[in-house]
């Protein structure tokens, strides 16, 4: 069997060892955090201590609404249906649980690097923005690019629109800073910072008035019915400090992915890095090898130990081509032959090694078998 | 263990990549796994109105010989009706790649993989009737 190199951090981070404590020491504990007696306010604790470390790891206001969800999606829905806003301007290049998340979406363009152009964003706000909610993303999750939210926070403002920013797949990559964004809403995740999977949180600020898309039992401050999810909220916040205290650890992953990208390109300077002169998160690249079906190189690298994705790792196997890449205007031949290879905290130099020699493998055998035909 | 050109060369350079849509009701899907090994393949065959199969594709997560087999069973149904294509047996395709014995399992599941695809077209046929009988 192949050593098995893991590519694909934001598909899902590898568990970090201490959130799998805490997440064992959780679930000894025990207790439901709505129960009044001694072991339910043991429960509780818990949970609180969690949304004081979320709170503190992203900068968010004393004052802010911090509730804890089920994942990265439940709070993208939560933002744009529990907000009441009538319209939700989204970038093109939203993840599907953003662009599934409103009756009423209208895309903003996005520019060749996926960045949108807030001239245009402006031109949408016409007829006026108190009915609105925009929602962009921090990071794509393909691309690793990231957007001048503060330049889209700055304009949406002017028209008493509300900001969501999808915050998934930049918290523990870059600097997470609720305040200093200014936005009114941020989504976030545990398994994409090495917390547990199933569990996520929707921050807003005090002034946003949110109503629950799931009522019942009115926990979380009646905004998500539902028992908390103890253990995975002790894990997430957990995962959170230390992806912020390793932040630092992100200037070596982007020493590796730009050495990946340099000997890919060194080796066949017809393969294409998207938006590489983009502003982009330290671990992410999605490179494509030409003439070579993702779906293809996928298989193949998965045969030869590597695990990476074509893309949205949920949206892999439904659709062609990404949605990102078209979005963006990426030619179609480009697109189809992208994969999507993103670093993390696991990631050794010696993986990198063991990947480039899989990409140049692939590719000179298929050079090969394109030269024989 | 030494394996054959042929498996080599279907593993190294799979022929038929790729997926159709599920919801196409010309399209049957068959996707069948090997708890034993992990292994993952998706198999879909485009069938005309004659009952020819048109098209093939197919996405394997797994070991070489799974991809040899899925790709070397994508070439075969090619041209053929789905009553030919269901004749297609796991020892054809063992002895066409010479898969080593401890392979052989990687050939059923080709051979599961046709079947499903077949049954998932049926299927589909038997409903569109259906429908098509409570119309009239």
């Amino acid at each position: 069997m192949n050593p098995s190199v893991y590519m694909d951090h934001n598909a899902t981070s590898p568990t970090r060892s201490q959130a799998v404590d805490a997440v064992m020491r959780a679930m000894q504990i025990g207790g439901n955090p709505s129960s009044v007696h001694a072991q339910g306010r043991k429960a509780r604790r818990l949970v609180e201590d969690a949304r004081e470390q979320l709170r503190q790891v992203v900068n968010a206001p004393q004052s802010a609404q911090i509730v804890f969800t089920s994942c990265g999606t439940e709070a993208n829905t939560l933002a744009l249906q529990g907000s009441n806003r009538a319209k939700a301007f989204v970038a093109a290049t939203e993840h599907p649980s953003v662009m599934q998340a409103h009756g009423c979406i209208e895309c903003i363009p996005v520019d060749v690097n996926g960045l949108i152009d807030p001239f245009r964003l402006e031109e949408m706000f016409a007829g006026g923005g108190d009915d609105v909610i925009v929602s962009v993303m921090l990071a794509n999750n393909e691309t690793g690019v990231l957007q001048q939210i503060e330049g889209i926070v700055n304009i949406a403002h002017r028209y008493d629109a509300l900001v969501h920013c999808d915050a998934v797949q930049a918290l523990g990559k870059i600097d997470v800073d609720f305040a200093a964004l200014g936005i009114d809403l941020m989504s976030l995740s545990g398994h994409k910072i090495g917390g547990p999977l199933g569990v996520g949180a929707l921050i807003a600020t005090k002034d946003v008035k949110l109503s629950p898309i799931n009522a019942g039992g009115g926990q979380e401050g009646g905004l998500r019915g539902g028992t908390e999810n103890v253990p995975g909220i002790v894990g997430f916040g957990v995962a959170a400090e230390l992806a912020r205290d390793e932040l630092a650890d992100m200037q070596r992953i982007k020493k590796l992915r730009d050495r990946l990208e340099e000997r890919i390109i060194d080796v066949a300077p017809d393969a294409v890095v998207i938006a590489a002169l983009a502003h982009r998160l330290p671990n992410t690249t999605f490179v494509a090898m030409p003439g070579v079906d993702a779906d293809t190189q996928i298989m193949a690298f998965d045969l030869a130990g590597v695990c990476l994705s074509a893309g949205s790792a949920c949206a892999s196997g439904k659709t062609k081509t990404s949605p990102v890449l078209s979005a963006m205007g990426v030619p179609a031949d480009v697109a189809k032959s992208a994969v999507r290879v993103s670093l993390g905290h696991s990631t050794t130099e010696q993986d990198i090694d063991f990947f480039i020699s899989a990409w140049v493998d692939l590719y000179q055998r298929m050079s090969a078998a394109k030269t024989a035909a | 263990m030494s394996y054959s050109k042929e498996l080599i060369d279907h593993y190294e350079n799979p022929r038929n990549v790729g997926s159709m849509e599920d919801s196409d009701s010309t399209v049957g899907s068959g996707l069948v796994g090997a708890p034993a090994c992990g292994d993952v393949m998706k198999l879909q065959i485009k069938v005309s109105a004659e009952g020819i199969i048109e098209d093939a594709k197919f996405k394997t997560f797994g070991c070489g010989s799974a991809i040899a087999s899925s790709s070397l069973v994508t070439e075969w149904v090619k041209g053929k009706t789905i009553e030919e294509a269901g004749e297609i047996k796991n020892t054809d395709i063992a002895e066409e790649l010479a898969l080593p014995p401890v392979k052989i399992h990687c050939s059923i599941l080709a051979e599961d993989a046709i079947k499903a695809a077949i049954q998932d077209y049926k299927g589909k046929v038997a409903d569109a009737d259906k429908k098509q009988d409570a119309a009239e």
